[in-house]
């Protein structure tokens, strides 16, 4: 029989519930409205018999009295083939379908099945009937785009089955049956294609977790030299508005060298959503020569949308992130913004009348954090293969002040920070990440005696920068001078990137150690100049002949042109020993 | 139908208590006291106990005045015969016209799916310099003005009500002073504008509840003329007033406030509003520019800074013009491309030429010695702000860029620009 609960209370997207039969915390229920219309919503607290809800739509039109149906099913996603390309809403809802369905406005109450439910998928068994497996084990797979999607035992089943039976090669629809296992009380369970996963549970079907140390490739040149991030590692990038987060997340999205990347837009612009709508799947991804969209999935729960369901959508994003790393992919999520994430959090801790923390946040927004970021990580499976999801957030600060709660309870989880700076997206510096501020604990894939040198550089190059503000160009020596105009080269040509330019808005990492070496090199020769004038010039020049060597196709003619040119010109001002 | 409640249990701020059943959340109600007759919503329902904000306040509520739930949420109506009207937050006429009930429609209704979102790809041309030569505003786009006290920032929201080629423009004024509401209206039935134009206004002096409820009007109405396939530019002043009276409301409510007592869901609100700019494939758009007044000219308080994080870009207002620097149309890229193939040229040559200006002013403030490209450019610069900058100048994007060429021209050699030879051939005045 169906648990039935009355309204008692309702407080914007927060409802009070008198239940009688037992509630499951999280589990979700529907409030039913007059017209007939079911509000999705979530068990948050529960007190005596009053259950509190977040609703993840507009509750317009409830009454007190009205019917609430408890499913005492935790908030899930379903998993199997046929995700990837998808856009979702944040509770899974296909987008575009929802659109055929309803035009131009969202419709509160209409939920979709992710996956599709009519499309016949090549199944392929690789196991054989009375073989022993366990949750997160290969039982066959289906070729999903560019990738062999494996079909696994769910993760939910606890304990060593052996395979009763197994269906053979052929085509079936993710509903279909394919296996039947036996626990060892001789139960039988049932395994089909997709199966179901709580999003706010961790998926733990691995042997170990193991530490991040294989460096992730976003063919930026500050983030992979300087702040590398690390296969399974978590990273953040705050900044204030208008310091280029956004285009930084999506030039990450189109070049890391993963197999997957999940593109959680949680509460941001919906225009910025649409650009990466539109374009990726013009776009082609290097690695596999075909569209960009077969390798991304968009979560995208814009500003508008309603805020619980903002909450829910980093959870979706993270699981699936999860359940593709179980068959030893590589997977990315970045999530746009943390923040307002953390603020739909704040928002539902408000009408709870929850005792407030800093700038209202809840007490407990430091370890919800962690949590999240927490379930990044590489593991080895149980086959022996490894598997990542590595996180890469963003936070918008209010006021583009560091100090904030969530920017700081995030920096205390992550292994590598990439701060952006206001004054360096004025400068029109792209990336703007503030190469003082930001740190990574991950290893990199240049010498990092090296890299440690040559931030010295920078370091010192900006304090003599510093000074010359107060005491000018005349109170400064020249080889301080020399030290600063240094710093300003590095910056120009290593640390920045165009990104409107095809070659230099991707860095290759072979290109990078190429590179880098050179610009080591340069910034080691001693060199000296009779005017500071000349020496400006000097730099100015190679600046700009540097800026075109980054231009240009890595080893081509013109590439060894550029830089005989370089080399040709350092060697005129070099102090001979 | 509607049964008739008399006892008032309790009045806080503009909050009022009834004890009733079967009333719907969001639900409008009739509020009958010896001062006359108002609307009010229900905004939170406990165990019986109605909480309902007063549009016209609470004051001269009685303990046993009336309460007549209506049955229905907050509607405003929608018709063609709505151009040129002005009315309230409320949806009360504010002319002399007749109230219109036809077509009602529910207000702050859902969101646009992102999946039928299209990029922007088309201008609103405002015949403001600053704006279509610097800044392109674009079809959808959602920009605010940022600005202080005392700026004339009503004055360039009429101008653009006035120039911009758009087929219906929504005013919708918060917490305006009485003068600048009767400034509007006159300034806009002057110019003959007032015919393509609804207006939504409140006053400073009118209930604060209603103050809450002009965006949501405003773009309710917006919605439908766009839904329709007109083109329409939404006009919002002042943002920081429609902020000011959500936390006045939360407070009394006894939220808990976050951030300068903000609620919140400051953000949330804010971009719910926001976000309604939208370019519909295959029909109308709403395009939106909202004065957001900064106190104190802090962009980091909490009302410009959650806007900073929503809209696209912004326009910051400072000393009665459009302020070069800073001000930034992030979707201007989408469009500029395509209009003449000197705009960008114009664009930036005009404004580096601008910025070394400035640092020649300040050369001059210290007592350098002047030389002859500083005299160029203090000519140069005076001639920008006067021809361009200020901003009763109205021309069409064309004839600005031909007259941004003539400044040039008439200040410095071809070569000293930094303009592509290419474009020097075919643009440079003789």
């Amino acid at each position: 029989m169906a648990n039935i609960g009355k309204i008692i209370g309702v407080n914007s997207n927060l409802l009070r519930v008198r239940f009688e039969q037992p509630v499951v915390q999280n589990e979700v229920a529907y409030a039913l409205l007059g017209s007939g219309t079911r509000l999705k919503s979530e068990v948050i607290r529960v007190r005596g018999s009053v259950a509190e809800l977040q609703v993840f739509e507009d509750t317009t039109g409830l009454k007190e009295g009205d019917s609430v149906e408890f499913t005492s099913q935790l908030l899930s996603v379903e998993l199997g083939p046929g995700l990837l390309t998808q856009v979702f809403d944040g509770l899974q809802n296909p987008l575009p379908q929802l659109a055929e369905q309803c035009g131009f406005f969202l419709q509160r109450g209409k939920y979709l099945e992710a996956l599709p439910r009519d499309k016949k998928w090549a199944f392929t068994p690789s196991v054989a009937v009375g073989s022993k497996v366990s949750a997160g084990d290969a039982l066959g797979w289906v070729p999903e785009g560019i990738f062999k999607h494996q079909i696994m035992v769910p993760f939910r089943l606890q304990g060593t089955f052996s395979v009763e039976s197994i269906s053979p090669a052929g085509n079936y629809v993710v509903t279909d049956t394919i296996a039947k296992l036996k626990d060892q009380s001789g139960k039988s369970h049932e395994v089909k294609l997709m199966q179901t996963w709580p999003v706010k549970l961790p998926i733990k079907c691995y042997a170990e977790r193991l530490r991040p140390i294989e460096p992730l490739i976003t063919k930026q040149r500050i983030i992979d030299t300087f702040f590398p991030v690390n296969r399974g590692g978590v990273y953040c990038i705050p900044g204030p508005f208008g310091a280029g987060k956004t285009v930084l997340q999506q030039l990450t999205a189109r070049h890391a060298d993963v197999d997957i990347v999940i593109i959680a837009a949680c509460g941001e612009r919906a225009g910025e959503v649409v650009e990466t709508l539109k374009e990726f799947p013009e776009q082609t991804d290097p690695r596999t020569g075909k569209s960009l969209m077969e390798r991304t999935l968009i979560i995208c729960n814009t500003s508008s949308m309603p805020v619980a369901a903002r909450e829910a959508s980093v959870y979706t994003g993270v699981t699936l992130a999860e359940y593709y790393r179980q068959m030893g992919l590589n997977v990315l999520l970045l999530a746009d913004s943390t923040s307002r994430w953390a603020q739909a959090l704040r928002e539902m801790s408000g009408r709870l009348e929850e005792i407030p923390g800093e700038e209202a946040f809840p007490a407990y927004l430091e370890s919800v954090i962690a949590s999240f970021y927490e379930r990044g990580g590489i593991v080895r499976l149980k086959n022996g293969e490894t598997g990542s999801v590595t996180i890469g957030g963003t936070v918008s600060p209010a006021g583009g002040n560091f100090e904030e709660p969530v920017t700081q309870a995030t920096l205390k989880v992550v292994g590598a920070f990439h701060g952006l700076s206001r004054e360096r997206s004025d400068q029109r510096r792209f990336p703007a990440i503030h190469p003082l501020d930001s740190w990574s604990k991950y290893r990199g894939i240049i010498d990092p005696v090296k890299t440690a040198e040559v931030h010295g550089v920078l370091r010192r190059g900006n304090d003599v920068g510093q000074m010359m503000k107060v005491v000018g160009e005349e109170g400064t020596s020249m080889d301080d001078f020399v030290l600063y105009l240094k710093a300003e080269f590095l910056d120009s040509v290593y640390l920045q990137q165009d990104a409107y330019n095809k070659i230099d808005e991707a860095c290759p990492g072979d290109r990078q150690e190429y590179v880098f070496e050179k610009v080591y090199q340069i910034l080691k020769t001693p060199v000296t100049f009779k005017e500071k004038d000349t020496a400006r010039t000097f730099f100015l020049k190679l600046t700009q002949t540097a800026k075109d060597w980054n231009r240009v196709e890595f080893e081509s003619g013109e590439f060894k042109e550029l830089e005989g040119n370089i080399l040709k010109a350092l060697a005129e001002v070099t102090v001979n020993a | 139908m509607h049964k008739v409640y008399h006892k008032i249990e309790r009045i806080a701020g503009n909050v009022i208590t009834v004890a009733a059943d079967n009333v719907s959340y969001r639900e409008l109600a009739q509020v009958q006291s010896p001062q006359g007759t108002s609307l009010a919503q229900v905004i939170r329902m406990d165990s019986g106990m109605i909480d309902l904000q007063v549009f016209a306040g609470s004051r001269g509520v009685s303990t046993d005045s009336q309460v007549r739930f209506l049955g229905r949420p907050m509607q405003v109506p929608f018709s063609d015969s709505l151009l040129g009207r002005v009315f309230s937050g409320a949806g009360e006429p504010r002319d002399k016209g007749p109230s219109i009930n036809e077509n009602m429609v529910d207000i702050g209704g859902p969101s646009v799916n992102p999946s039928k979102r299209i990029i922007p790809k088309n201008m609103v041309r405002t015949g403001i310099p600053m704006i279509d030569v610097f800044n392109t505003l674009v079809v959808s786009q959602k920009l605010p003005i940022f600005s202080i006290a005392g700026e004339p920032y009503n004055e360039l929201l009429a101008r653009i009500a006035l120039q911009a080629e758009v087929d219906v423009i929504v005013l919708g004024g918060m917490g305006l002073k009485y003068d600048d509401y009767l400034f509007f209206r006159d300034f806009l039935e002057e110019h003959g504008a007032l015919s393509r134009t609804v207006s939504f206004m409140h006053t400073a002096s009118d209930p604060i509840v209603e103050c809450l409820l002009v965006p949501d009007a405003a773009l309710a109405v917006a919605e439908q003329f766009a839904t329709q396939g007109k083109k329409v530019l939404v006009l919002l002043t002042d943002m920081t007033n429609f902020a000011d009276a959500m936390k006045e409301i939360a407070i009394t409510m006894e939220q808990v406030p976050s951030n300068r007592g903000y609620p919140g869901d400051l953000y949330s609100q804010l971009a719910s509003r926001y976000e309604k700019a939208v370019d519909f494939e295959g029909s109308g758009s709403i395009t939106i520019l909202a004065v957001t007044t900064m106190p104190g000219d802090d962009v980091t308080h909490p009302v410009p800074d959650n806007t900073g994080y929503i809209t696209e870009g912004q326009f910051y207002l400072r000393k009665g013009r459009i302020e070069p620097f800073g001000s930034l149309s992030r979707l201007k890229q989408q469009v500029n491309g395509d209009t003449r193939e000197d705009h960008r040229t114009i664009m930036n040559t005009m404004i580096q030429l601008y910025a070394s200006y400035k640092e020649t002013l300040e050369k001059q403030s210290m007592g350098f010695r002047m030389g002859n490209w500083d005299a160029k450019l203090l000519k140069y610069g005076v001639r920008f702000e006067k021809e361009m900058m200020d901003l009763s100048v109205n021309i069409p994007l064309e004839a600005a860029l031909d007259l941004g060429w003539k400044i040039l021209a008439d200040c410095f050699n071809p070569e000293e620009t930094g303009v592509p030879s290419k474009l020097i051939a075919k643009f440079w005045p003789k």
